[in-house]
């Protein structure tokens, strides 16, 4: 971008840019709010921020992130998404190249995901007053399902799952950024989950308690609310936990533990226990699902904590961390 | 001269469990004084009647000749009326004050019961819960203080009509003995398999039997259940290993007595006085080239761990099988000692082929004790069994009641309050649940024997630690954070009662230095609130963070990356080409995936690895502990290392990772290059005091960390150092490791809270 904030030129270059990307009725009017028909009577509504440096990945960019995540953030309300607004701060000098790359990942995503984004707002900001770019999403999205869900709905003897492989999102990003010249076919796992919510509430009525995508902190971080919320003990099988060969071998070069790595296109459902291979089948049938799999059980006892029973045979406490990355071993 | 006078004397310290009311009742006899004893939550309370001398006879005897086991704290007198009583009698306990009555630990069988346990006519002879005033179970079945039989695990076992007469008479040496018991009334002895279902034959033949031709053996003991194999029998060993999922790290031995331990073991005094003392730890020892041990039991180590009989179980064992048995805990890797017999059946029923145990309950989990031996005195490297909970006393006292969470891995906790500081026994790594659990329990318990109510709460400053977490969820409370390694050096003042300044040398593993990098290699100066960085290791990056704690190998990258050096041609890159490459990249690459540390462990790490002794650890400190096993002890001379006078004082890496390298490449040996190793690190330690000591004029230094467990290298700087007339702190009574750690953050949270 050549111009500061507000300029003539900038403004109109970037309605260019976007209308273009977003092209839809509601957005083409340009009005200061859009006007939306919702078919049903109740809504979920969200918003999410996105920094993420790189601004381009291995599987993707910041504009299907932040298409995706309030995607998913809507679906894990079991509402079907419908309209997304979209708020950009530019840092000035930032390429139109890229803001055009951007866009387009932005537009694709909320194509292939079945939403409008039908309001925006750009600012631009000095130079060095923010990096790049960054995004905002809003989402609405209608709850078509009667769906009770909550991370404090869990109780002793419910199922948890995971809909696929753990911290390929993460893995991807730190290789992107680490400058290690590693080379690991690793990409961001970043896409929209609401179609396989869809068909986990669908086959499983009443019987899904929980849902939560596994975002920034991981699965772990996921299980540690659930269990907090619920009073309840999460307790997972290491033996089971989906990691892919080539996450393993960066988080292990780096030292992170996988459980801990961020997802973008993986949820963590709480289902009841009697219904859990039903909840796996089902989630293994849609496009998306096929790494599916139960990773542990909900029990009474210990409240509050997630255990992780290692192949050894040891009970592992997986703690909520504060973000302090310095090894707490001697 | 028929003047009668009646004083009330309490007596503080560890007075119950200690056979001191039965020593109060004979010293009244002897003076013929009338009155009472009794225990109370405090200690003992005595009412003595009789003339002014008598009762001055008996405090002084109180004061200067008390029971073995007992440590008079306190004892205070107050004149009461006479009441015209002429027995003496002991009163029952008094319960509902506040406790401070101190909590004995466990005392291993004396030589009276012993000589009971192997008499054929007695009718304890091979009982194997045979005890008196004198020794027995204590800590490890107090459920309650006072200390009283029914406050006991013993409470389920009525005294048969012999045993509560020796229990009731003043002249018998089991007179208030609570744990008593003999084989009409006590507990008994059973075999079963792991399924449960009770063998045939004696108890203890078979059991023996079984060992002998190569089972593994689940004993419960006094704190919990050991595995028992045949330490002779190399496959006996590695079933084990193999089934406990513990691949390189020692086995202890228990073997009959010191001249069965000699057949092992080179054994000088101090090790002989601490293996066959009253508390019974494990201790390392040097190796006889003869020993019939299997080199399986200690791999990689030179020395090997032994301890002798502490409960009539272990010597009828011993008697049984004649020859060595590995007695270690009953546990996987990683986890705490199992002490619950259910909970023993469910985790050891993979273990072990039989269960040779008993129905007197174990309240609280205590793992052995282990000793090295440095400088004539004992170097703690864990304090449990025999040691816990007996407090140590400060020569200051705690401005308020304080609870220390210690560290993470190796984690105990401190209590203190008045001049005293208990510290618990060893507990393990929290990470492990059944650990944290433990941890929580032992905390609940103690809290409540001791009374202590804490007001002050001192965590490490890693936010990561569970037990800072579990600090940081505790209300009511002030909390506080200690740096780790000031903590280790405060630890070391506070046993020598000495309130610094020093110069403290903390060298360990890893610790949060408080500035966003990792610790471990530092010259603090310190008193017992606060600390100066005077100097530290080259700070080098970690590839990996925790990774490269258990990948040695990563650290000889590092250093080598460091210091500029060459990979190429070196066997640790050879042996890692894969890897190597990438973690080159993370090193350029710098960033939290490669923290700075300045950890002395870390250096040691590094050198092992070079030196091809170990690349990745099985156990923690591994690569370590056999790079100072490995040490040539007929190599003097050391590597050439560099030391920047600051501040603050750095000790660089460089020219002894670069004099390793060309050693390896001109094909010197290991243990040359280990030896090397030692005494130029020791050089460069003293060096680097010696500048710090300049600057400050301070002439007493204090080896505090896990590294100084290593017994080269502490010897190596103690000897430097008092040749330039330094003096210098060790650790003698509580662990230089992160065992010893909460003892150093009470201490030093207390003198940071005095000083606000
Ligand atoms: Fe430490
Ligand atoms: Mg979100
Ligand atoms: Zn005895
Ligand atoms: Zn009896």
């Amino acid at each position: 971008l050549a111009h500061g904030a507000g300029g003539k030129a900038t403004q109109t270059l970037i309605e260019a840019v976007f209308l273009e990307a977003f092209r839809n009725p509601v957005l083409a009017a340009l009005e200061d709010g859009a006007t939306l028909s919702l078919d049903c009577a109740r809504a979920a509504f969200t918003t999410d921020s996105f920094v993420v440096s790189p601004l381009f990945f291995p599987g993707g960019d910041i504009g299907d992130l932040a298409v995706n995540g309030t995607v998913n953030d809507l679906a894990m309300c079991g509402a079907r998404p419908a309209f997304l607004s979209a708020g950009f701060i530019l840092e000035e000098g930032f390429p139109v190249a890229d803001l055009r790359r951007i866009a387009a990942s932005m537009a694709a995503a909320a194509g292939a995901a079945g939403v409008s984004i039908v309001a925006g707002d750009t600012k631009v900001v000095e130079r060095g007053k923010a990096d790049g770019c960054y995004v905002t999403t809003s989402g609405v999205g209608l709850l078509e399902r009667q769906v009770s869900l909550s991370a404090a709905g869990a109780r002793s003897g419910d199922a948890v799952i995971v809909s696929g492989p753990m911290g390929e999102h993460g893995a991807a990003i730190m290789l992107a950024r680490g400058d290690f010249g590693i080379e690991a076919p690793i990409v961001s796992d970043t896409a929209p989950l609401h179609g396989l919510v869809a068909a986990l509430l669908d086959a499983l009525p009443g019987g899904v308690r929980s849902l939560r995508d596994a975002t920034r902190g991981g699965v772990a971080t996921v299980l540690n609310e659930v269990a907090t919320a619920s009073q309840v003990a999460v307790v997972v099988e290491e033996e089971a936990l989906p990691v892919r060969a080539e996450v393993t071998g960066v988080c292990e070069l780096l030292g992170i533990d996988p459980l801990y790595v961020a997802c973008e296109g993986r949820f963590v459902a709480v289902v009841d226990g009697e219904h859990a291979d039903r909840a796996v089948q089902v989630l293994r049938g849609q496009p998306g699902g096929a790494g599916a799999v139960r990773i542990g059980t909900v029990r009474d006892d210990p409240p509050g904590l997630v255990l992780l029973r290692t192949v050894f045979g040891g009970t592992r406490i997986v703690d909520l961390l504060v973000g302090d990355p310095l090894p707490r071993i001697c | 001269m028929n003047e009668r006078i009646r004083t009330r004397i309490h007596v503080e310290g560890i007075v119950q469990g200690v056979g001191f009311r039965p020593f109060v009742h004979a010293l009244a006899s002897t003076y013929g004084l009338a009155g009472l004893v009794g225990n109370d939550h405090g200690g003992v309370f005595i009412e003595a009647e009789g003339p002014p001398a008598a009762v001055t006879a008996l405090v002084r005897a109180l004061r200067d000749r008390p029971p073995t086991l007992a440590v008079i704290e306190r004892v205070s007198l107050t004149p009461v009326p006479p009441t015209g009583a002429r027995a003496f009698t002991i009163a029952p306990s008094v319960t509902g004050a506040p406790a401070h009555a101190l909590i004995p630990p466990d005392v291993a069988t004396c030589d009276a019961c012993l000589a009971e346990l192997f008499d054929p006519a007695d009718r304890r002879h091979r009982y194997p819960f045979v005890n008196c005033t004198g020794c027995g179970p204590r800590f490890t079945i107090i459920l309650a203080l006072p200390y009283d039989r029914d406050t006991t695990t013993m409470a389920g076992f009525p005294l048969c009509d012999r045993c509560a007469r020796e229990y009731r008479d003043p002249r018998d040496r089991r007179f208030h003995a609570q744990p008593i018991c003999c084989p009409a009334c006590g507990p008994a002895l059973t075999l079963r398999a792991p399924d449960g279902t009770a063998l045939p034959g004696d108890p203890l033949t078979e059991a023996a039997t079984l060992l002998a031709t190569g089972a593994i053996v689940a004993v419960k003991g006094l704190g919990g259940y050991h595995l028992a194999a045949d330490a002779t029998d190399h496959t006996a060993v590695t079933t084990l290993r193999a089934r406990k999922r513990r691949t390189g790290k020692p086995f202890a031995v228990m073997a009959a007595d010191l001249p069965a331990v000699r057949e092992l073991c080179d054994l000088d005094d101090t090790a002989a006085r601490l293996l066959s003392g009253r508390r019974r730890p494990i201790v390392l020892l040097p190796r006889r080239a003869t020993t019939p041990v299997a080199p399986s039991v200690a791999p990689g180590t030179r020395e090997l761990g032994v301890a002798l009989p502490y409960t009539p179980l272990h010597h009828l064992l011993c008697r049984e099988l004649t020859r060595p048995y590995v007695l270690t805990s009953g546990n996987s890797s990683g986890e705490p000692i199992a002490h619950d017999d259910e909970d023993a059946r469910r985790r050891l029923g993979g273990i072990a082929d039989a269960f040779l145990s008993h129905d007197r309950p174990i309240h609280a989990p205590v793992d052995d004790s282990v000793m090295r031996v440095f400088d004539g005195a004992p170097l703690p490297i864990r304090r449990a069994r025999g040691y816990a909970p007996e407090p140590l006393r400060l020569p200051w006292p705690f401005p308020l009641p304080v609870l220390a969470c210690g560290a993470q891995q190796k984690s105990t906790f401190c209590l203190a309050q008045g001049n005293r500081a208990i510290l618990s026994q060893h507990l393990g790594d929290l990470e492990d649940y059944r650990t944290l659990r433990a941890y929580t329990t032992e905390l609940g318990r103690l809290r409540r024997l001791t009374g202590i109510e804490p007001a002050l709460v001192a965590h490490d400053l890693h936010p990561e630690y569970l037990s800072t977490k579990y600090a940081l969820s505790l209300n009511g409370v002030d909390t506080i954070g200690v740096q780790h390694h000031h903590a280790h050096i405060v630890s070391c003042l506070a046993e020598h009662g000495e309130p610094g300044p020093v110069i403290g040398v903390a060298f360990d593993g890893t610790g949060h230095g408080g500035d966003g990098t990792v610790w471990g290699g530092e010259l603090l100066v310190a008193d017992l609130a606060t600390f100066d960085r005077a100097g530290h290791l080259e700070q080098v990056p970690m590839p990996g963070g925790a990774t490269a704690v258990r990948q040695p190998w990563r650290m000889a990258a590092a250093f080598l990356h460091a210091a500029h050096e060459p990979a190429h041609g070196l066997d640790v890159h050879a042996r890692n080409p894969a890897a190597w490459q990438a973690v080159s990249a993370v090193l350029a690459a710098g960033g939290p995936a490669a923290p700075l540390t300045s950890s002395a462990g870390r250096l040691f790490d590094a050198v092992s690895a070079l030196a091809g002794i170990c690349d990745r650890a099985g156990y923690e400190g591994q690569a370590a502990v056999e790079l100072e096993q490995r040490a040539d002890r007929t190599v003097r001379d050391g590597y050439p290392v560099t030391v920047t006078s600051g501040p603050p004082v750095v000790i660089t890496s460089t020219d002894l990772i670069r004099a390793v390298a060309a050693d390896l490449r001109g094909g010197v040996a290991t243990g040359v290059i280990a030896a090397r190793f030692h005494h130029g690190l020791a050089e460069a330690v003293t060096v680097a005091v010696r500048l710090v000591a300049d600057a400050t004029g301070l002439g007493t230094v204090a080896l505090s960390g896990g590294v100084f467990a290593n017994t080269v290298l502490l010897g190596g700087i103690t000897e430097r150092l008092r040749r330039h007339g330094f003096r210098v702190l060790t650790h003698h009574r509580v662990p230089c490791n992160d065992g010893g750690l909460s003892l150093g953050q009470a201490v030093a949270a207390a003198a940071q809270t005095a000083c606000a």
